[in-house]
């Protein structure tokens, strides 16, 4: 068991093309740590300066994390991390 | 009122096929929330390249020069789309000041490469029935590629 996360489109260049990669940690933070070493760049697209990138959304089995800690989120065996990256412009 | 193009002779950019009633249901958007940004997807089946069904969105900005899908929102449009076999095929936003092409934010915010980016410009017009642009456009990795669009009955 371990957590899995779903990669919007954007960032499956990172992926391999797979749609959904799984890591551990007891946090959304030490997930995106795990699998960042097996898909080096990816964690880069989703965090910056230790903070969730602006426009990039997260949600924790349904939740969306800014509510929930950021990437203090806890996470455990089994929890679904959805990314996607705000539609937005101006 | 925007004219559907005919892509006669295949060119370098792509070609976006779109029903009339979604152009129309597009323009009339633009029209309810001028003079702020309207905003909205098209989806269709995943690798299809089809839109299919035209969703409405919120802007959350509610602003005459920015839009942000509102995340609940556009999270549960993933589920929806996740459980149907469905992905954006075309993400629709108005200008309401300025011309139907990419601005800056547009390009740097564009994250659905495999999605076809169509602006209507409500700027000549306002919230009446005269004269609005339609263009569409990919944008992926910064570069912006307009492209025809082909109206279907």
């Amino acid at each position: 068991m371990s957590v899995e996360v779903r990669i919007p489109t954007i960032l499956r260049t990172f992926t391999r093309g797979e749609k959904a990669v799984h890591g551990d940690g007891a946090t959304l933070q030490e997930v995106l740590d795990d699998i960042d070493t097996r898909n080096p760049g990816l964690k880069e697209r989703i965090v910056e300066s230790a903070a969730l990138r602006r426009f990039v959304n997260v949600y924790v089995n349904d939740e969306d994390v800014r509510f929930t800690g950021g990437l203090n989120a806890p996470t455990s065996d089994g929890d679904v991390v959805v990314v996607l990256p705000a539609v937005a412009g101006g | 009122m925007h004219r559907g193009t005919r892509s006669i002779a295949p060119s370098l950019t792509g070609v976006l096929k779109i029903a009339r009633e979604h152009v129309s249901a597009i323009i009339a958007h633009a029209r309810d929330d001028h003079p702020d940004e309207a905003c909205g997807v098209i989806v269709g089946p995943e690798g299809s390249d089809v839109p299919t069904r035209l969703v409405r969105m919120i802007n959350a900005d509610r602003s005459p020069t920015f839009f942000r899908f509102e995340p609940q929102e556009q999270f549960a449009l993933y589920k929806q789309m996740s459980t149907a076999g469905e992905e954006i095929v075309v993400v629709y936003h108005s200008h309401t000041a300025t011309e139907a092409y990419p601005s800056r934010t547009d390009i740097s915010l564009a994250s659905e490469p495999q999605a076809h980016y169509v602006i209507v410009s409500t700027a000549e017009s306002s919230a009446t029935d005269g004269p609005v642009s339609v263009r569409s456009f990919r944008i992926v990795d910064g570069a912006v590629t307009e492209e025809e669009i082909d109206v279907t009955e």
